[in-house]
């Protein structure tokens, strides 16, 4: 199952608060 | 819903929810309060058991007893040699306790605990809770 990756912080917290559903952030360092 | 952060692309983010080391994934509630936190890499399952611990902790910050046993119940019957294993044990007794004040189900938790996580440091917690 392809994962749509949010990329901006102040959307996905607005989206999760409407959806009313977690928010998970992914911190990286690696190589893309 | 999931955000990705990459210390090269989104810089700011890291320092708006503290992280100072990769990789680590934070699980915040659909507020945007933080509640739970894995730093460092795991193998899969141990990733996939947190993850699930994660969505318990944040049902049970919610106060939605049912909700939170139900998922700390699923925690132990996916991953049971898990290192998550033993505190969703805990944290369900917890749960059960908190949704029916029936205090003996916390009676319950210590030998639960020597039957199957003698070891563990929530077995330590538990051992007030000894009649």
């Amino acid at each position: 199952m392809k994962v749509h990756w949010l990329t901006d912080a102040d959307a996905a917290l607005a989206e999760a608060k409407t959806q009313k559903k977690p928010l998970l952030i992914d911190f990286s360092a690696a190589p893309a | 819903m999931p955000l990705e952060a990459h210390i090269k692309e989104h810089p700011k983010n890291f320092h708006r929810f503290d992280a100072l080391w990769t990789p680590s994934v934070i699980i915040l509630d659909p507020n945007g309060k933080e509640r739970f936190r894995i730093e460092g890499y795991l193998p899969k399952d141990e990733f996939r058991a947190q993850l699930e611990l994660a969505l318990a902790r944040v049902a049970f910050m919610s106060k939605d007893w049912k909700d939170a046993e139900r998922r700390y119940t699923e925690v132990l019957e996916h991953y049971p040699e898990s290192k998550a294993a033993p505190e969703a044990l805990y944290w369900k007794g917890v749960s059960l306790y908190k949704g029916t004040n029936d205090h003996t189900v916390l009676g319950e938790l210590p030998g639960q605990f020597q039957e199957k996580y003698p070891d563990s440091e929530w077995a330590l917690k538990t051992a007030a809770w000894v009649h």
